[in-house]
């Protein structure tokens, strides 16, 4: 190899090398950030999500997605932080619309404190599925056991969430609220039950697979 | 047999003839043998997996041990000859390049061939009759074996009501197992716990992608297919708890998807049975029927083929008088 074939090929070699790195570190840049859990006055934590049927930016404006108030401010992630053995209070604003659940099974309430939801105020341990509204995700977290359907809003609704996320609390949702207590520090992974990817082979793939979207981690930190 | 290569000069073991040093080596490799088989087959036989938990991880454990137990002197025939050959015959050094010589081809060596030949179609015949004989007496060894299996145990029965033994259903979806007991009303939990000393038949399913039901300490594996009733037997020996993994990359979380099942008494079964059976009276009626299968529907609920879906179902109405968050 001659000197310029063998600068030409150092020099592409050096390009890849660099555009690696700064693909890396634009990616890592991009990563949900985790977003730490609020404290209560009682000492106790609290989280608020809201579920969007569009988030509306990023590379995916179409997929439905989780996003978590941080401050006042709505945060695109999953990734979550609370402590351990502490109780945390979770507030979900449900803003897409719902179906039948592919395993009735999530209809119920499980792993929360009393095994309930609050629904709009009203506390209940299961929600049919096959209600009017159905069931529009679910915050669940398998190894902790904890499962929570979240009924989806009216399909009638007069006023449904239509602007880029986060959803204004002036259209139509549903507020769920529930308390589970941690254990141990640990990565809990927590996703959304009902296949709700639209577009996608029997609503799996997209949104259910991305990290971000319709799934996460619970950082249980000591 | 061939000849020897040449040797440097002043060399002992030149002396030897090639029949000596097949000898030497047919010695060592035999010695050697013997104690690796009786070690591996004594010594490390017991710990190898899946243990000794079910009737079908001991029967594994035990085709692992032979297996592994055959292999040594396959293993150690390969590494005494090369272990020989260096020994004896490796170039010196000094030796001048025009002094190396190969040794002659033993292509056409009716004798080796001969000998090759036979081992190897002995031993995989052998391992074949052995394998297939350890799948009939073990009713499928753990296996999952399709919608009707060759192999079955006593009492079993396609339709899960008539079935003698306990009928667990395994139901994989991204990314968590649940699991109904058809004979107990039907009822569905995440947990899976089954009595010790009890046959068991698990009927493997999935509601989306293809995953795979493995109960790592029971023995028991066996593919979780969309539309499939995959039936696998296991019988749990001893009261303790085994780990329930999915085997077959199903996706993001695929990671994620275990659980652990738990061995108990009979006395403790009925009790959880029971119990659970009182937790799922509410849920029962969304639930579908029992079925060998679920196919999704076009409304994103699962139902057994021929049955309309239900729009609004006759059940409870959410919401009694559950207590309140404190």
């Amino acid at each position: 190899m001659n000197r310029p074939a063998r600068a030409t090929a150092v020099v592409v070699a050096f390009a890849a090398v660099v555009g690696v790195v700064v693909g890396m570190a634009l990616y890592l840049i991009g990563y949900p950030p985790t977003v730490a859990a609020a404290s209560t006055s009682s000492g106790e934590e609290s989280i608020t999500l809201q579920t969007v049927p569009a988030i509306n930016s990023g590379d995916h404006p179409t997929w439905v997605s989780y996003m978590v108030l941080q401050g006042s401010q709505w945060v695109h992630s999953t990734a979550l932080q609370v402590h351990a053995n502490s109780v945390v209070h979770f507030t979900i604003y449900q803003f897409d619309t719902g179906s039948p659940l592919r395993n009735s099974f999530m209809d119920q309430v499980q792993g929360t404190v009393g095994g309930i939801e609050i629904l709009n105020g009203t506390p209940v341990h299961l929600i049919n599925d096959f209600s009017d509204n159905g069931i529009g995700h679910s915050f669940a977290i398998p190894s902790l056991a904890v499962s929570v359907p979240l009924p989806g809003v009216s399909a009638d609704a007069k006023n449904p969430c239509s602007t880029p996320a986060p959803c204004p609390m002036s259209s139509d949702h549903n507020t769920v609220q529930f308390t589970i207590r941690t254990g141990a520090a640990g990565t809990y992974q927590w996703q959304c039950f009902v296949p709700c990817a639209l577009g996608f082979p029997l609503g799996n793939g997209g949104p259910m697979s991305t990290f971000g979207y319709m799934s996460g981690y619970l950082k249980v930190v000591a | 047999m061939a000849e020897s290569p040449a040797r440097p000069e002043g060399s002992q073991r030149a002396e030897l003839t090639d029949r000596q040093h097949l000898g030497r080596i047919g010695l060592i490799w035999i010695v050697l043998s013997l104690i690796g088989m009786v070690l591996v087959y004594f010594v490390w036989g017991p710990h190898l997996p899946p243990g000794t938990d079910s009737k079908q991880a001991t029967n594994q454990q035990f085709d692992n041990r032979v297996l592994a137990t055959i292999a040594v002197p396959v293993f150690l025939f390969i590494w005494v000859y090369i272990g020989y050959v260096l020994a004896n015959w490796r170039v010196k050094a000094n030796t001048p390049v025009s002094e190396l010589v190969d040794g002659p081809p033993i292509r056409g060596h009716m004798g080796f061939q001969a000998t090759w030949l036979a081992v190897t179609t002995l031993t995989v015949l052998t391992l074949f009759v052995f394998g297939t004989a350890e799948l009939v007496t073990g009713d499928g060894s753990g296996t999952g074996s399709g919608q009707s299996p060759i192999w079955t145990p006593a009492g079993y029965s396609a339709d899960a009501a008539k079935s003698k033994l306990l009928v667990v259903q395994v139901i994989g979806q991204q990314w968590r197992w649940t699991f109904r007991y058809p004979q107990f009303g039907g009822i569905e939990t995440a947990q899976m716990v089954i009595p010790a000393g009890q046959e068991v038949q698990f009927s493997v399913t999935s509601l989306d992608v293809i995953h795979s039901f493995w109960a790592v300490g029971l023995g028991v594996k066996a593919d979780a297919n969309p539309g499939v009733n995959n039936i696998a037997f296991g019988e749990a020996l001893k009261n303790g708890s085994f780990d329930i993994r999915c085997a077959e990359l199903c996706g993001l979380w695929h990671g994620a998807m275990f659980t652990t099942g738990r061995v108990v008494s009979r006395a403790d079964f009925n009790t959880w049975i029971t119990a659970e059976s009182v937790t799922d009276v509410q849920l029962i009626p969304y639930l579908p029927p029992y079925a060998d299968i679920y196919l999704p529907q076009a409304d994103g609920g699962y139902y057994d083929p021929g049955q309309d879906p239900l729009p609004n179902p006759p059940g409870p109405t959410p919401n009694p008088s559950p207590s309140v968050i404190p």
